[in-house]
């Protein structure tokens, strides 16, 4: 143990390296959470990896009037604050000038003299003060224009408006009502056919195992056409709709299945043999042996599963697209992310947070269940996705 | 949107409750009309026989319906309309192979499919690799492994967004907002716009794949080094064995079988990959692959269903040996119980 914390050159090179491809794989991931949290403007002017350090800005403010002045040792003084009325009321200023070419031509806290006398001064807290030897005649004061360093600033409104106004919101609906029924549905089907491939006499189950683990990798694009032609059928046959949230649910099942027989029956397979034995002998039958010992047993495997299709059906665009439609009562998040790519490409505050939001949902299931995502990955790796 | 809501979970109800209903009624109707609890002994064990003949098939039942309608069917179907013209009705023999490959996009795909092929299984397995056998020997390596594997949760869709901001160009001279541009712009380089940038924005895209599925390698092959008896590698290292000779000589044929299974995954994964290249590009400046060309004829002019199961067909025929040697180690397996 004590070797894994010394300080040879060789693990500190190991480490490092380790940190290096971390951040390598981290960082796109965080640019996109850091943006999606930016305000829009700062969006577009700077990239994400500066958003803790200070944005400069160009901004532009009004001294008072003549109204406001008051009469100090013989000098007339005008005094405020820059920063009064405007959007962004903190911040620095670090320079300031009077004509709008040059707003960086004194620095802050120095004093310049302007025509007729007057002296301007322009703190970093945006405090200024003109005086005049003479009383000011203008009804509006001035002009300053000067730079402001602002604070980083980060914001839910990117969220806000994508998720009421953009109809992000509206999507993670449409996402939740395909996956958690496509999720449950195959489970029971998966495990009573497992168990029959598992323990149970029948012929040709060789036959069967043998075109499951070959449906495993068949691709998906094979079934589309027909099952389109299928549905479309029946849809004008039954006289309706062929896209229903129905269809894509029996679709997701049947694409489902092949990996969910396939890795629960190697892990009913795996059960112990006497405890079947012996349940056979005290003459339970075998839907009993499966309901009472097997099911309990392979809740892991059952978990496993359960959160493989989870996330493969969120994650799906092909399905979704294909077997539901494109309005807004059945658009799911993939898709909608996709229309929004091309609709909105150059809106990186919509598509940042949009991405934030498909992606926080399997993110979170991912890191809670890691362990038995794992173990499905390990137990059903022949699985191409 | 209750109603939407509503509509789910009455589903999930009459789904569950449907599967459950037909479970049990089935084994009871069984049950009942095949009674072992027969006075008759002779009746009953016939009917026990009965009984166990046809369980299997009520367990099997719904699983085998499902498999049919939604994956066999629709090969052997798919096979037909590939021999058929656009709407499925007049039989055409070859010629949708033939206008495939004489398609000039067609090409194109085969070919992109192959770079794809040759580059994106062999860097995720490489990669993968070297990743657990570094994060392997620290105390913090199951933190790095669960980063490198977080992109895995992520949606292609999703992955898109993320790199097409990592992607992203501006017009020269004005502040580099994608991280790539950035950094070149940094080190004194010209800004690219990196999707369409001919020939190497295959890789750009192939890069998002990568990114993704290293973790699935990663964790895969960690396992398999774990497994690796911790006697062989001690004594290779008496013998002063260098780390890099343990590392080919000792670890890599030890793991070769879970290497070759990481790398079909990968492969199988690859031949099919759609969402990324339809979102990044949508197939235009020569990234078009066989999958997103599949579905661009699914639905162009009103759909060409010849062709496109004709595409369907030749991604089927370049899955088939990872097919087979699947099933045969799975027979072999089946065997060996």
């Amino acid at each position: 143990m004590l070797k894994r914390f010394s300080l040879e050159p060789s693990r500190i090179a190991l480490n490092l390296a380790v940190l290096f491809i971390i951040t390598l794989w981290t960082l796109p991931t965080a640019g996109l959470l850091i943006s999606s949290l930016r305000d829009k403007n700062d969006i577009a002017a700077s990239g994400w990896w500066t958003a803790l350090s200070s944005a400069d800005r160009n901004q532009v403010g009004r001294m008072k009037g003549m109204a406001d002045q008051v009469e100090k040792d013989g000098k007339f003084v005008i005094s405020g604050n820059l920063f009064e009325g405007q959007d962004a009321v903190s911040g620095k200023v670090s320079a300031f000038g009077t004509k709008v070419q040059a707003p960086g031509a004194n620095a802050a806290g120095s004093t310049v003299v302007l025509d007729g006398g007057l002296n301007l001064t322009v703190n970093a807290d945006g405090n200024y003060e003109l005086t005049s030897p003479t009383a000011f005649t203008n009804e509006r004061g001035g002009r300053i224009f000067f730079i402001s360093s602002q604070p980083p600033r980060f914001t839910t409104e990117n969220y806000q408006s994508v998720l009421f106004s953009e109809g992000i919101g509206r999507s993670f609906v449409n996402s939740l009502t395909v996956t958690i029924p496509a999720t449950i549905i195959p489970i029971l089907i998966a495990a009573f056919a497992a168990y029959a491939l598992a323990w149970m006499k029948l012929p040709f189950r060789g036959l069967i195992i043998a075109i499951i683990v070959g449906l495993l990798v068949v691709p998906l694009q094979m079934s589309l056409i027909p099952l389109l032609k299928l549905y479309n059928a029946a849809g004008t046959f039954m006289g309706v709709p062929s896209k229903t949230y129905l269809g894509i649910w029996l679709a997701h099942t049947g694409f489902g299945l092949p990996f969910a027989i396939y890795l629960l029956r190697s892990y009913i397979a795996g059960l112990p043999k006497d405890l079947i034995e012996s349940a056979q002998i005290d003459g339970a039958n075998d839907f009993k042996i499966f309901r009472r010992i097997v099911l309990p047993l392979c809740f892991p495997a059952l978990a496993s599963f359960a959160i493989f299709q989870f996330l493969w059906v969120w994650n799906d665009l092909l399905v979704a697209i294909v077997f539901l439609g494109s309005g807004p009562d059945q658009l799911v998040l993939t898709g909608k992310l996709n229309a929004l790519l091309g609709s909105r490409g150059g809106n990186w505050e919509i598509l940042t947070a949009s991405a934030f939001i498909t992606i926080i949902v399997p993110l979170t299931v991912f890191f809670s269940l890691q362990r038995y995502f794992v173990r499905g990955l390990l137990a059903g790796s022949v699985k191409g996705g | 949107m209750t109603a939407q809501i509503l509509y789910a979970l009455f589903t999930i109800i009459v789904g569950v409750g449907g599967a459950f209903g037909y479970f049990y009624g089935s084994n009871w109707l069984l049950d009942r009309i095949f009674s072992a609890d027969s006075s008759n002994d002779a009746r009953a064990v016939q009917n026990l026989k009965i009984q166990s003949i046809i369980r299997p098939w009520l367990f099997l039942g719904p699983a085998l319906l499902l498999l049919t309608v939604y994956l066999i069917f629709p090969v052997v179907q798919t096979i037909w309309l590939s021999f058929h013209d656009k709407a499925g009705e007049n039989f055409v023999g070859t010629a949708n192979y033939a206008w495939a490959f004489s398609d000039t996009q067609f090409q194109q795909s085969i070919f992109n499919n192959l770079i794809w092929l040759l580059v994106v299984p062999a860097a995720c397995t490489l990669f993968g690799l070297i990743i657990a056998v570094l994060t392997d020997r620290l105390w913090w390596g199951n933190l790095a492994r669960s980063l490198i594997f977080l992109p895995l949760a992520i949606s292609f869709v999703g992955a898109s967004v993320i790199w097409k901001f990592v992607y992203d160009y501006r017009g020269e001279g004005q502040e580099q907002i994608g991280i790539l541009n950035a950094l070149i712009t940094y080190f004194g380089g010209d800004p690219q716009v990196w999707i369409s940038l001919p020939f190497w924005n295959n890789f750009f895209l192939m890069v998002i794949l990568i990114w993704i599925q290293t973790g699935f390698a990663t964790v895969i092959l960690g396992a398999a080094l774990r497994g690796i008896p911790e006697d062989t590698l001690e004594a290779a290292t008496i013998d002063g064995a260098s780390p890099f000779k343990i590392f080919y000589r000792i670890m890599v044929p030890q793991i070769m079988g879970t290497i070759i299974v990481v790398w079909t995954t990968i492969t199988v994964l690859v031949l099919k990959v759609f969402d990324i290249v339809l979102t990044m590009t949508n197939g235009q400046w020569n990234t078009q692959v066989l999958a997103n060309l599949m579905f661009d004829w699914m639905f162009r002019g009103g759909g060409d269903f010849g062709r496109g199961a004709a595409i369907a067909i030749i991604i089927m025929i370049a899955v088939l040996p990872i097919m087979v040697w699947n099933i045969r180690q799975a027979n072999k397996e089946q065997a060996g119980h």
